[in-house]
């Protein structure tokens, strides 16, 4: 079944009758052809497919970068979406120039994706520094330059704009002042502000909230269904009186970026930019997260370890349920049909001391091995409250209660972080994959118990056993 | 100098096979595949598939008119199988179909009878079976034998490396037109236009001049596309030909990565005997090459192999063995370094070794060993113009080796947790393609009324540049400046009977036969304009669009002159052959001058490996590289830094996982190649006054030689790791993954 969808697409508004699981990427590379926008895997990971999703909201529209192969053209109504199309002003502008010059380019495959990353971050962007650029890159792949002409070419881009736009001002009046954005965008910005985002998919029940694991890999199942979008523009994260609340909707990027949580957990950037990469991350939900039922799903391990409340609604109503009683087996969850994840809830605990460890092939943009949360709190210098969860180690993501139990009333030292350790390798049970072997992963998450003890507590050589 | 593709790449405009528009009629392909290694194929039902909506054929070995054969060095590869799959993902027919979608679920419906037959998945298995692709081969200078006892120390271990996906981002694809006359015309995403059009009217029964085969640029390639192109381009053909309908066959990605082949693996035992003092006395090596199910390049690949075994320096006493193994995985094919890297890697962890044992650093020992001028190969050439020595020197002094791996040291002295380590990594690489009937090029130049110019080659442009060095070379062959000259399209109708773009030569094949061609033109108009000056020919040349008598202005024009010419009834057009001139090979004596000339440099590559949780990461990589004198020093940077990332990449996270024959890494997020976050900080110097005589206006191929810097990554790690666990000795199994590392400081051995 097909539904008039209606969005801005680059300068003008455009109305497509598609049905509305199609990816974005094939409405734009088929429906609206336009070529610029290329793919070359289909399941996140190559960001050859990047356009910007411009989302009214209260009067702005906030940019972010995503990829098209894994967005339901449903999620586009309503919005302004940006290709390489529309950044391009018909010549070389300043946008494309230092790519130009620096041979940023080789093949040329990847390079929209990567102008069209890095236009979204000059949108965004905080600071003019190249460290959050460089990582707002990190969904894109090129397989010829070896990124270093990229680098420079974005540090030029940078360096450019640090001295002519002042980070406060309208930052797309800005851009499109200094010839980064074509200045036609600015009234297809304003024609998608007139917009009535219009995602009644109602009676469908295939719900679809950031497509990021219900897409990888899947076009086909996707391109003639009429899916339903879990809707993603409410919620976020927010603090009610004891409890730290979630949308079952908020992204691994809302929590990324969330103060409120920052001030709970600690900063959470490093942790978050661990999962996935930008595109995914502002797709990316937490109840999807869950409801996946991946056993090495991160933020299920971040909210294993912190012990966390799901509520639950459906048709019988709504109902609470404790992460850890939420998975059954594998792939195999308490969700009742038509059940949604409405929220997650986390009991603030001052004090509480959170880390994430995560290894993988490729440091960025890969699920992991073996990652493993802890969440701890000391009183009088013992461990009064422990919270560790594994991810990687069994068929479901595991909360180590062994090895909580073991952690309670000793002191954080070292002796207790190798105990600890040990503890968790036996509670493991993990077998061979691509990922590594079970002898790989059970040795990686005794040395990831370790390494909370040296983040947290600061211990570092006491923690390395002097080979025999 | 930046590639003439570029302003359509940042602008979105650049077009790719698929982003070619649908011509009417036009159908999509998908290959029916084999699901098992090796098994008997008794049967294809395809009676489902033709029941399913959309589907308008179902192609298999019975609908070819012509040969059911695309093999190339040796004719050992079915188009579609039809008595015994010999590898997963081997195609065993095409269905065609309406749209992308019908044509996958067809190929899905299609049911094969098979039997299964036992598989060998490891090469020197199926070398002990006997199951060899070609005679083995050992090329053998010296006397090892008696050399052993000239020597203080001999070392031996194993080595191994494994296999690496290309990942162009661009997938094999490939558009097939029917045309008048039974004429088919192919669009291809190949590097070999020739071998696709030789095989489609091989298969397709037609002559060559009934089949075209045009290019207009490659989404990367890297030397996947080189003969691994041609069985989708056939098949798109052979189903417009039965279909009398265009055809699109495009790759998805989990297609690309199950059904093409990748770099080979390679297992091998090495014995290295030195003198006291570091100095390489006597080396022997066995290599193994998984070839995979059928020949493809294989033996071209091997033969590059033999040649690269002894790496950057000179072994008076070298015994190697090569043997490429037939084993039921996909036909490893063609990729940058094309059998040098795996051979390389080996001689560097035989000097690994041999510096623990003997407690010398293994810089020392490189240093000690590098080519130096007239130093003879195991394959009797005697290296000329060697810049083995000077560019290790420069790069040990411009980045104070000395000075980095003293600090190395003090850091690891000091830190428990965090260990550091670093490697030098000396190149050298022949260039010219080792079979020296592919040394050849054509070039077609035209010059239009209006003075702007069309040049042709069999070059493909590929993201290597080489439509800028062309152009270069064009522009200053014919005095004009760039912006009037136009590197054409690359088609078998206007260059016949080209090379692949391959062997990191094509531009010097390429823009040596564009350079001829343009200065014939060139000529042509001087004799116009000394007729028209009334001035001596051989005081006048052409440069920047004027015409110039003894270096000065003339005041004629070159798009006056070019008109001129044209009313005196000139030749403007000009067709040129470039055969590199001097180099042969004897396949029984394993004697001869294979290569033009050698590419040299070195690498220092620095780490730092977390040994708490096995991690870790390339923080900077300095070369000096000799470059010649470059026709483009942007693209030239930028094979530099790109073919690094890729060795890099190959040497740590690039694993290609294989479960009885399958491919477990198949997908984008199994299988990882390096990204923007984890590139080191690179540093690339080019040799200055780095003549080179032997290739166009001086300059040196790129494209191969930096990829084997990576390999230095992967000693560097091991240094790293054996700061930390100095009781463990080196093992040599690329690449060296995070398990591997931490099995190696902590696992049980
Ligand atoms: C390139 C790439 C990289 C990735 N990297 C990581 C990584 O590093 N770490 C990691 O953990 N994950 C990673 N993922 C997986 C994925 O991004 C996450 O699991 C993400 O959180 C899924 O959320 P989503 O909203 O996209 O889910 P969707 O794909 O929309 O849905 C997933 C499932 O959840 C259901 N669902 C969604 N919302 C609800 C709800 N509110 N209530 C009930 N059911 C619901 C859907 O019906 C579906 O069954 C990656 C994915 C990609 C494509
Ligand atoms: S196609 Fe690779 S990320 Fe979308
Ligand atoms: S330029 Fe080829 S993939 Fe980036």
């Amino acid at each position: 079944m097909s539904r008039l969808i209606s969005f801005v697409l680059n300068a003008s508004t455009v109305t497509f009758d598609v049905p509305a699981g199609r990816p974005l990427l094939d409405v734009i590379r088929g429906d609206a052809d336009l070529k610029g926008t290329k793919h070359a895997c289909r399941e996140g990971d190559c960001g050859s497919c990047v356009v910007l999703v411009g989302e009214p909201t209260g009067g702005a529209v906030r940019y972010r970068a995503v990829t098209s192969c894994l967005m339901p053209v449903a999620a586009a109504s309503g919005c302004h979406i940006i290709t390489i199309e529309g950044l391009d002003p018909g010549r070389i502008g300043p946008l494309q120039r230092p790519f130009v010059d620096e041979g940023a380019s080789q093949c040329g495959f990847c390079t929209p994706g990567f102008l069209v990353s890095l236009a979204g971050h000059l949108l965004n962007c905080t600071t003019w520094d190249v460290g959050p650029a460089f990582n707002s890159l990190a969904g894109n792949i090129c397989r010829c330059t070896g990124y270093a002409s990229i680098q420079r070419a974005t540090a030029r881009i940078l360096g450019t704009l640090r001295h002519r736009v002042d980070l406060d001002e309208p930052r797309f009046a800005a851009l499109v002042r200094e010839g980064f954005l074509p200045s036609v965008l600015r009234g297809a910005r304003a024609l998608a502000l007139g917009l009535e985002p219009s995602t009644d998919t109602h009676g469908v029940d295939r719900p679809v909230a950031g497509g990021t694991d219900l897409y990888v890999q899947r076009p086909d199942d996707f391109s003639f269904a009429d899916v339903a979008l879990v809707p993603t523009r409410r919620g976020g994260i927010r603090i009610e009186g004891g409890e730290i609340v979630f949308a079952g909707s908020a992204t691994a990027e809302d929590m990324k970026r969330s103060r409120e949580l920052a001030a709970e957990l600690g900063d959470m950037t490093g942790a978050m930019d661990l999962m996935g990469s930008l595109p995914i991350r502002e797709r990316a939900t937490i109840a999807g997260n869950f409801v996946n039922a991946s056993p090495i799903g991160d933020m299920t391990a971040m909210f294993m370890a912190l012990d966390a409340e799901l509520e639950l609604v459906g048709d019988g109503g709504r109902r609470a349920l404790p992460l850890r009683s939420f998975y059954l087996g594998y792939k195999n969850l308490d969700l009742r049909p038509g059940e949604l994840i409405d929220s997650i809830r986390i009991k603030r605990r001052p004090g509480l001391l959170f880390n994430f460890e995560k290894v993988s092939k490729r440091t960025h943009l890969d699920i992991a091995s073996v990652n493993t949360a802890a969440a701890l709190r000391l009183e009088n210098g013992v461990i009064v409250e422990a919270g560790l969860s594994a991810g990687g180690v069994a068929p479901v993501p595991l909360a180590l209660v062994g090895t909580e139990a073991l952690l309670i009333g000793r002191s954080p030292d070292a002796e207790t972080a190798w105990a600890a350790a040990h503890s968790a390798a036996a509670e493991a049970k993990p077998i061979d994959d691509v990922r590594g072997s079970a002898v790989y992963k059970r040795l990686l998450l005794r040395q990831l118990v370790l390494a909370h003890f040296q983040v947290i507590f600061g211990l570092a050589d006491e923690l390395v056993e002097v080979p025999a | 100098m930046s590639s003439p593709d570029l302003e359509a790449h940042v602008r979105g405009t650049s077009r790719y096979i698929d982003d070619m528009a649908d011509p009417a009629g036009m159908l999509h392909a998908a290959a029916v595949t084999s699901p098992s290694p090796h098994a008997e194929l008794r049967a294809i039902d395809a009676a489902p598939a033709r029941a399913l909506p959309g589907v308008v054929a179902v192609l298999t070995a019975a609908d070819i008119p012509g040969l059911n054969q695309i093999g190339g060095i040796i004719q050992d590869e079915e188009l579609f199988a039809t008595s015994t799959v010999h590898f997963i993902g081997q195609p065993v027919a095409v269905v065609v179909a309406e749209t992308f979608h019908q044509a996958r679920l067809g190929a899905r419906a299609c049911v094969l009878d098979l039997e299964e037959l036992t598989a060998i998945f490891d090469a020197r298995e199926a070398a002990a079976a006997g199951e060899l692709i070609t005679a083995s081969r050992t090329l053998d200078t010296g006397d090892v034998d008696a050399a052993w006892a000239d020597c203080d120390v001999v070392v031996e271990g194993r080595a191994d490396t494994a296999g690496q996906e290309h990942l162009y981002l661009e997938t094999q694809a490939a558009l097939a037109i029917p045309e008048e006359g039974g004429r088919i015309k192919v669009w291809s995403s190949t590097q070999a236009p020739t071998a696709v059009q030789r095989i489609t009217a091989r298969v397709l029964g037609l002559p060559m001049n009934l089949v075209e085969v045009e290019v207009t640029r490659l989404g990367g390639a890297f030397g996947g596309k080189e003969d691994q192109a041609t069985p989708w381009a056939v098949m798109a053909a052979l189903a417009a030909q039965r279909t009398g309908r265009p055809v699109r066959l495009t790759l998805n990605r989990h297609e690309d990565m199950v059904c093409t082949g990748k770099r080979h693996p390679y297992s091998s035992d090495f014995k290295l005997g030195l003198k006291n003092d570091g100095a390489i006395v006597a080396y022997e090596v066995h290599l193994w090459q998984n070839a995979g199910a059928a020949a493809d390049l294989s033996p071209a690949i091997l033969e590059r192999s033999l040649f690269h075994a002894t790496g950057a320096y000179f072994v008076p006493n070298a015994r190697i063995h090569a043997a490429s193994c037939r084993t039921n995985l996909i036909p490893f094919t063609a990729f940058r370094g094309f059998g040098a890297p795996q051979a390389m890697f080996v001689m560097e962890a035989a000097i690994d070794r041999a510096a623990e044992v003997m407690g010398l650093s293994r810089s020392e020992i490189q240093a000690k060993n590098l080519l130096s001028e007239g130093d003879e190969f195991p394959y009797g050439m005697r290296v000329k113009r060697s810049r083995a020595r000077r560019s290790f020197n420069e790069a040990a002094g411009r980045f104070d080796l000395a000075a980095v791996e003293n600090e190395i040291a003090e850091h690891n002295a000091t830190h428990a947790v965090v260990k550091r380590g670093a490697a030098a990594m000396p190149v050298c690489f022949g260039i010219s393609f080792t079979n020296a009937v592919l040394n050849q090029a054509g070039a077609l130049v035209h010059v239009y009324t209006d003075g702007s110019v069309n040049v042709s080659t069999g070059a493909i442009e590929m993201g290597q540049g080489v439509n800028a060095k062309i152009l270069a070379v064009a522009s200053a062959a014919l005095g004009v400046p760039r912006e009037r000259i136009r590197i054409e399209n690359t088609t078998t109708r206007t260059i016949a009977n080209t090379s692949p773009t391959a062997a990191s030569s094509g531009a010097d094949l390429n823009g040596s036969a564009a350079g001829l061609a343009c200065r014939a033109i060139a000529d042509r108009l001087r004799s116009v304009a000394a007729e028209r000056l009334d001035t001596p020919f051989d005081r006048l040349s052409i440069a920047d669009g004027v015409v110039l008598a003894d270096g000065e202005p003339t005041g004629l024009e070159w798009n006056e002159l070019v008109w001129n010419a044209y009313t005196k009834r000139v030749n403007l057009s000009a067709h040129a052959h470039y055969a590199t001139p001097g180099i042969w090979y004897d396949k029984e004596t394993e004697q001869g001058e294979p290569f033009a000339y050698h590419v040299f440099g070195t690498a220092i590559l620095e780490v730092t490996v977390d040994c708490l949780r096995g991690t870790s990461t390339v923080d900077r990589v300095r070369m000096v590289h000799d470059g010649g004198r470059s026709l483009a020093p942007a693209v030239d940077l930028g094979q530099l830094e790109g073919g690094l990332v890729q060795g890099l990449g190959w040497m740590t996270m690039e694993e290609l996982v294989f479960h009885q024959g399958r491919n477990l890494s198949d997908t984008l997020s199994t299988y990882k190649i390096p990204d923007l976050l984890g590139t080191p900080v690179i540093e690339g110097h080019f040799l200055d006054d780095a003549d080179n005589p032997k290739a166009v206006m001086q300059s040196k191929a790129i494209g191969e030689p930096p990829f084997m810097y990576g390999i230095g990554v992967y000693f560097a790690l091991l240094d790293a790791l054996r700061a930390f666990r100095p009781d463990r000795k080196g093992v040599y199994d690329a690449p060296l993954t995070p398990e591997k590392a931490l099995m190696f400081l902590h696992g049980d051995r």
